[in-house]
């Protein structure tokens, strides 16, 4: 508040606002952590994921405590959040996100930061941040290496002015191949933290214009400018409003987890499942451990996790097909 | 001519374009971009942008972590 171009008026208005923050892992415990704490009213995060014992590396809501409790990271950053800032509204969602929900995740946000960790989610940010009129700040980090723009619909260009395709499945490095260091993510997270806070306090003419790109183990910080790129590109998103990862028209229902060695499968039509029916119908097949939000099958050298919305991570394979055999060997598909 | 490609030195020929380059190094122009001397080169005009002695050019990749 003290800080001027902040002031009284923009601290009000970050009290008024409400934001999207899409992933909670690495990215977006800081993003959750610094707005929290910078009293932006109120938070809306969302998480596919739970929590385990190699996220604390450099996921810096989360102990201990909350990887052995086996919780959300969703529900576990809330409630976290809640000791830090008890005047901010924290809305706690454990999903998906994909293109049959989006449109009901942003209802009503200012603003989208990005906590993701791939790319088809963030072409379909993209997708929606455009249609809708909604700025959010691209950040993504592997190795050493992070990036981090800003896109402001109507104003900036965006993320596919920069970039028409997502790299190819397979083609660029993940959090197993290069693993992640943590300072990277606390830059570009904190990085992509202070343009929420210059949009969602009135500042837009403060935001940063250029794609940010930190190479931090070879000392290199590059400021690359974006200049005519929104005028000379004939953007299918920005020019010719095309929204295929809305749509559903682009994108896969599976990911492969980035440094879990797993594999979520999740399905077009949301699944009402009950976990203590399928715990009883699993005992006896391995090891079955339960909570309100979760249901654990270890079996063989896998580990299936299981959400009631029919969504798995299935543990101990890197192979879609390989993970739909199991789940439908187990669950059921 | 000399050019600064990602870092390093690379010899190419004279007035090459940024997508005679990306061809030859095999490079998919829709899923890389390219910044000239810290300048971003929108992906429309590769083929009309020829390279200078001395430019420095970076490909960036989008990174997906997170």
């Amino acid at each position: 508040m003290r800080y001027p171009p902040l002031g009284e008026r923009g601290q009000a208005k970050l009290q008024a606002s409400r934001v999207l923050i899409c992933g909670c892992g690495a990215l977006g415990s800081v993003l959750a952590n610094t707005l929290g704490r910078a009293g932006v009213g109120h938070l809306r995060i969302v998480d596919r994921d739970f929590l385990e014992l190699n996220n604390l590396q450099r996921q810096v809501l989360y102990d201990e405590e909350d990887v052995a409790a086996g919780i959300p990271k969703a529900i576990a950053a809330a409630d976290k959040l809640r000791k830090i800032n008890s005047q901010i509204d924290i809305e706690p969602l454990v999903t998906d996100v994909d293109h049959t929900n989006i449109e009901q995740l942003i209802d009503g946000v200012d603003m989208i930061v990005d906590g993701t960790d791939n790319f088809e989610t963030r072409f379909l940010l993209n997708d929606t941040a455009v249609k809708f009129d909604i700025p959010w700040v691209y950040g993504g980090c592997i190795g050493a290496e992070g990036q981090s723009m800003t896109i402001v619909p109507g104003d900036t260009p965006c993320l596919r002015c920069l970039m028409q395709e997502s790299p190819p499945p397979g083609t660029t490095p993940t959090c197993d191949t290069a693993g992640i260091l943590g300072p990277i993510i606390n830059i570009i997270a904190s990085l992509e933290a202070c343009e929420a806070i210059k949009i969602l306090s009135g500042n837009r003419d403060a935001i940063n214009r250029t794609l940010t790109v930190v190479e931090l183990w070879d000392n290199r910080i590059r400021q690359v400018k974006l200049g005519s790129l929104k005028e000379a590109v004939d953007c299918p998103t920005c020019k010719h409003r095309e929204f295929p990862w809305l749509a559903g028209e682009r994108g896969s229902h599976t990911a492969i987890l980035c440094g879990r060695n797993a594999v979520q499968l999740s399905f077009p039509e949301r699944q009402s499942l009950s976990l203590d029916s399928l715990a009883a119908k699993l005992q006896g097949v391995g090891t079955v451990t339960q909570n309100r939000f979760l249901l654990r099958l270890a079996v063989d050298d896998y580990l299936l996790t299981i959400f009631p919305d029919g969504r798995a991570i299935i543990g101990g394979t890197e192979e879609i097909a390989e993970a739909k055999t199991i789940y439908a060997k187990y669950i059921g598909s | 001519m000399n050019i600064l490609f990602n870092g390093e030195p690379r010899s190419v020929r004279d007035a090459i374009t940024i997508a005679e380059l990306l061809e030859k190094l095999a490079l998919d122009p829709r899923r890389v971009a390219v910044e000239v001397n810290l300048d971003l080169a929108p992906r429309d005009r590769h083929g009309e942008t020829t390279l200078k002695e001395g430019d420095q050019l970076e490909v960036v990749t989008l990174v997906g972590g997170g």
